[in-house]
């Protein structure tokens, strides 16, 4: 069976983009030929910078005849009907139609469409272009003389107007082969947009620059590995990165290896040659997550530690050239030092910046006093300056300022629920946000957080605080560090409930796949410290509170003055009655009212109204069922049954941590036999009950202990009063294995009630009764979960 | 004059390459430009179907950067390099190596590479696709095909190269102070240096920058540039079926606008909400001078099509 070897060559490639233009071309080249009726055994794609090429072993060489059968028309049709038939079978006359009988409908038309099986050159030459042409590049351009109008010619080549073929950087060639794989090959012949395929491709752009003819894949690589291009992208990887490991361990370091930038550097060389770099001791005293980020970031290099070291860095950095220069590359690595240098002395007056005082410390008073800032501290003037140039957080949500009043504030209160001392939370929550406006986050914004940490810790913070500041942005998603330490857990929260209330309270959801605030991360966010450090929060008025406090942000002017003869401001916050035109301050606002945003107007009142903002509670319900979803997910993750997860969330089940101990005590009780069979009396009893309910029977309101007749109902009667009681203890007590004890003693009367007594007694009072004692049964169970929602 | 000694050696060698290539060598524009790209013959002539292949040292003017002659690598007036090649050539990556090798930077030498790097820039209204071009891990070129300028797609697309001349120089000449730059070539006592020329200009330019520059009356020429702009190329709009009659002195005031935009972002009166209104109205004039250009001979039109 023959094989089929396609390179598209072009300048160069974005790395970030190759790896996946190489799967694409693989789907689209390989869905093509199966389309076109050819099979194949295994398709293989590689990619430098500067070639995307495709392995398609095992091709078919043509594809099946096919025969269809297509049926038309009555012959009796009119004449328009089976001329249409015609053009759609693609026969040119009505003699090229069979005639067949149908013994109800008559003779009608049958159009039998043969296409023979084409070969498979054939289908390359039509399939490739093809997706040359719609090739799914992020960002794609034009290019050359065939970029140029249509009616225009530049030396020779005519422009193609807005058919110019766009791809991702100019293609230079196609090489196209296909044959069996002990013969000769042949070239798939085809054009695109002037560009010819062959069986030519050219080697490293310096090294080998002449062109290479080639037959099939085996002598492709080889060939292109003499002219120095390692097709491989895994292999340039293992090339770089156990070179890189040498030369480090040579040098007595050890690699800081990643994986990212490993990826990239294998995307920007053809001929990877590792070379080791060096830069001033005198550097290492900035930290070394800057001096990483900055070689990584500006130069894509490596760095080194001395070995054994488990932060410190070398005042080393490794570098892959795509070269093998003539002096070994000594004045590669000599000038790729002095860049290195140059950005360095660039972080370095960043990280020194960062810890001088800012220039015009008066016009910062005000923030300083607001936040209760002390301006003789770098961090601190941070603050205030953050504060003071009124940095937008979101449009509709105030400014950085305003948020770090609030986060603050909210910190504050959760410092006594998860028993931190709620001065350092508070501190910890002024400075959190600080380092947005230092110099070396400015330059990484990835180091958010942990600059904010070091330069707390510079000017004596308390661990505590100086740990929060990095540790409040965490975790970042399922499988990140949970902070455990109190003052961190207050300000995490604080922060993550806040941005949850706020963009709730601007009706800016999460839907479907787009979150663009991250509001999901967040919610797990708070789940995962909850649930993972034991806190009991009352997420329902934590957020009400929450949304109350911030509510003056959400205006553009909260500077909202009403005196007692009127409304002296333009706008204000306020409960508003559109009906009787009448309207109370926020500070009158109930749990329930929704709010709105009044300016002067035309109505009755004077006012009119701007914006309508949910009432606290529709706010903290709608958020709390968000945070429910959230936490079905997170414990499904975890391996629990949804169909407990259900029956034990109620809309009004706020505190999370609750939810979980319950989902696991049911978990464990409902593996043991008791469980199994309380649920399933429990089941049948509510299955009774709700068939009644549906046909009208009328049920006890209470059971009536006169009514009960037979020992075992009389048993069961007094089982459940006695469990009810016991497991409402219990879970007065929070402890839900307790209550699954007390009521796992239904089990017996349960089980006997049923074997021994017909609920449906002739006599209506006595079934009534009976029906009431079912519903006790499901209202005792019901206290710890809602087993009608538990599957077997 | 050798390109590695002498900071007017490399600009030598580089028209020398440019003009065997077929460029126009093309004096700098007299005006103050913050990047070659503002030269009417790149911003401009990249629009309509003409082919034009052209090659200059622009003054660059960013008044941001001035450093008092402080900063070894930062200035406020530096030059670009600047060539336009419409459309591009299908080898234009090779003249553009050819040109590296044309002032003393061997391939085989030094790790050359062409590193992403798509540029835009919003005040013209223009984005394309390209390169950083990396010699030994430094920025040493901007290389891009230009796909839209003043908001208008371009047919052909043009290959620009932007050379940063002070950068190349540095390296080829082994200095790591911009105003250690032996400028003439000469030695000893004939030796002049970049810091000769320009140092004192830079520590006056940055207090007029970033101190002295008067806003009020820099508020008021951006306006009245804003407006003159838009004046002139209604008054040359073409009459009849004609074509327009005064393009560039229009485009003149939309580059005068857009540097006195940077002087007063330099002297830091704009605010960041402000900052973007300023660009938008900046790139509607260059989108109308660019559309007007379109009307005009250099731009394709002929007056009896019109």
């Amino acid at each position: 069976m023959p094989d089929l070897l396609l390179e598209l060559r072009s300048e160069e490639i974005p790395a970030r983009m190759q790896r996946k233009a190489a799967v694409d071309l693989k789907k689209m080249v390989t869905d093509g030929l199966v389309e076109a009726g050819l099979t194949y055994e295994a398709a293989t794609e590689y990619w430098t910078p500067r070639r995307l090429a495709l392995d398609v072993r095992g091709l078919t060489a043509r594809s099946r005849d096919v025969r269809e059968e297509r049926k038309g028309p009555s012959t009796k049709a009119p004449e328009q009907a089976i001329q249409g038939f015609l053009r759609s079978a693609g026969l040119s006359d009505v003699s090229q139609a069979k005639v067949q009988s149908d013994p109800k409908k008559g003779d009608f038309y049958v159009a039998v469409i043969e296409k023979p099986g084409r070969v498979a050159e054939e289908i390359v030459a039509e399939v490739v272009p093809a997706a040359i042409r719609a090739f799914p590049w992020p960002k794609s351009m034009r290019w050359g003389a065939a970029s140029g109008p249509k009616g225009y010619s530049y030396g020779g080549i005519e422009g193609r107007g807005a058919e110019a073929l766009r791809w991702v950087r100019p293609l230079q060639s196609i090489l196209c082969t296909f044959g069996p794989e002990t013969e000769e090959t042949r070239v798939v012949d085809f054009e695109v947009d002037g560009i010819r395929s062959g069986n030519l491709t050219w080697g490293h752009r310096f090294h080998a620059p002449a062109a290479i003819e080639v037959k099939r894949f085996e002598d492709y690589v080889a060939k292109l590995e003499a002219a120095k291009v390692v097709l491989d992208a895994e292999r340039r990887k293992a090339i770089i990165l156990t070179e890189a490991r040498n030369q480090a361990f040579a040098s007595g370091l050890e690699l800081v290896e990643d994986d990212g930038l490993l990826e990239e550097v294998s995307g920007l060389v053809e001929w990877p040659v590792v070379l080791l770099g060096e830069f001033e001791k005198e550097f290492l005293d900035i930290p070394a997550e800057v001096i990483r980020l900055t070689i990584r970031a500006n130069q894509k290099c490596f760095v080194a530690r001395p070995a054994g070291e488990a932060e410190k860095l070398a005042n080393r950095f490794v570098l892959t050239a795509n070269i093998e220069a003539k002096d070994g590359g000594a004045e590669i690595a000599y000038g790729n030092g002095k860049v290195v240098r140059a950005r360095l002395s660039d972080a370095v007056h960043f990280w020194k910046t960062d810890q001088a005082d800012l220039p015009d410390l008066g016009r910062l008073e005000a923030a300083a006093q607001k936040f209760g800032l002390d301006l003789a501290k770098p961090l601190d003037q941070r603050m205030a300056r953050l504060d003071h140039l009124g940095v937008t957080f979101h449009a509709k949500l105030g400014t950085q300022g305003e948020r770090v009043e609030r986060i603050a504030r909210l910190a504050e209160e959760l410092a006594t629920v998860v028993g931190a001392d709620p001065r350092l939370a508070r501190r910890a929550a002024v400075l959190a946000k600080a380092d947005l406006q230092t110099e070396v986050v400015g330059e990484f914004p990835e180091l958010q957080g942990a600059m904010g940490r070091k330069y707390a810790a510079l000017q004596g913070e308390a661990p505590a605080v100086a740990a929060a500041v990095e540790e409040h942005y965490r975790p970042q998603g399922p499988s990140d560090h949970v902070p455990s330490e109190p003052v961190s857990i207050a300000v995490a929260l604080a922060d993550k409930l806040d941005t949850l209330v706020g963009f709730w309270a601007i009706d800016e959801k999460p839907t479907g796949s787009k979150d663009p605030y991250a509001l999901r991360r967040a919610a797990l966010g708070v789940i995962r410290i909850v649930v993972e450090n034991g806190v009991r929060l009352g997420l329902l008025r934590t957020a009400s509170a929450a949304y109350r406090s911030s509510l003056e942000d959400l205006c553009d002017d909260p500077s909202y003055l009403v005196s007692s003869d009127g409304v002296r401001a333009s706008e204000f916050w306020g409960i508003f009655n559109p009906d009787a035109n009448e309207f109370f301050l926020s500070g009158d606002l109930t749990d329930e009212t929704a709010i709105w945003r009044l300016e002067p107007g035309g109505s009755a009142s004077g006012m009119e109204l701007v914006e309508q903002f949910p009432s606290p509670a529709a706010l903290g319900r709608d958020l709390l069922s968000f945070f429910h979803d959230r936490l079905k997910v997170y414990l499904r993750d975890k391996g629990a049954r949804h169909d407990l997860i259900d029956s034990v969330i109620t809309p009004e089940a706020d505190d999370l941590l609750l939810v979980v101990s319950r989902v696991a005590a049911l978990g464990i009780f409902l593996d043991g036999e008791d469980g199994r069979n309380l649920l399933a009396g429990t089941k049948r009893a509510a299955n009774i009950l709700a068939a009644e309910e549906k046909k009208g029977t009328r049920v006890g309101d209470a059971v009536d202990p006169a009514l009960l007749r037979e020992p075992t109902e009389k048993a069961l009667f007094h089982a459940v009063n006695q469990a009810e009681s016991e497991a409402a203890q219990a879970i007065a007590l929070q402890d839900f294995s307790g209550a699954m004890r007390a009521l796992s003693a239904l089990r017996e009367p349960v089980d006997s009630f049923f074997e021994a007594v017909l609920v449906n007694d002739p006599d209506e009072a006595v079934r009534a009764n009976r029906l009431a004692l079912l519903a006790r049964i499901r209202a005792a169970t019901g206290q710890v979960a809602d087993f009608s929602k538990i599957a077997g | 004059m050798s390109p590695s000694r002498s900071f007017q050696g490399l600009i030598l060698a580089l028209h020398n390459f440019w003009a065997e290539k077929g460029c126009v060598i093309l004096q700098p524009y007299d005006m103050e430009v913050g990047a070659g790209t503002f030269h009417p013959a790149t911003t401009l002539r990249s629009l309509g179907p003409r082919p034009w292949n052209v090659a200059y040292v622009q003054p660059s003017r960013r008044p941001k950067d001035g450093r008092y002659g402080e900063n070894p690598n930062r200035l406020q007036h530096y030059y670009q390099y600047q060539v336009i090649l419409k459309p591009n050539p299908p080898d234009i990556q090779d003249l553009y190596l050819q040109s590296l090798r044309a002032i003393g930077i061997d391939p085989l030498l030094h790790d050359i590479r062409f590193v992403e790097d798509d540029w835009e820039s919003p005040t013209l209204g223009a984005w394309g696709l390209g390169w950083e071009c990396w010699c030994d891990g430094m920025e040493v070129s901007q290389f891009t095909y230009f796909q839209q300028v003043c908001g208008i797609e371009c047919a052909p697309v043009s290959g620009e190269l932007t050379y940063g001349l002070e950068r190349l120089a540095m390296y080829v000449q082994g200095v790591d102070n911009v105003y250690d730059l032996n400028f003439n070539g000469l030695e000893g006592d004939r030796k002049v240096t970049y810091g000769d020329v320009f140092l004192q200009a830079e520590q006056e330019y940055s207090r007029h920058n970033f101190e002295h520059a008067d806003t009020t009356m820099l508020l008021r020429h951006f306006e009245d540039a804003e407006r003159e702009c838009e004046a002139l190329l209604g008054a040359g709009a073409p009459r009849g079926g004609g074509l327009h009659r005064m393009v560039l002195p229009a485009y003149d005031q939309c580059i005068k606008a857009s540097h006195v935009f940077n002087l007063l972002d330099a002297r830091g009166v704009i605010s960041v909400t402000e900052r973007q209104s300023y660009i938008l109205r900046v790139r509607n004039l260059a989108r109308q001078c660019g559309e007007a250009f379109l009307q005009t001979e250099a731009g394709g039109a002929t007056a009896a099509a019109a």
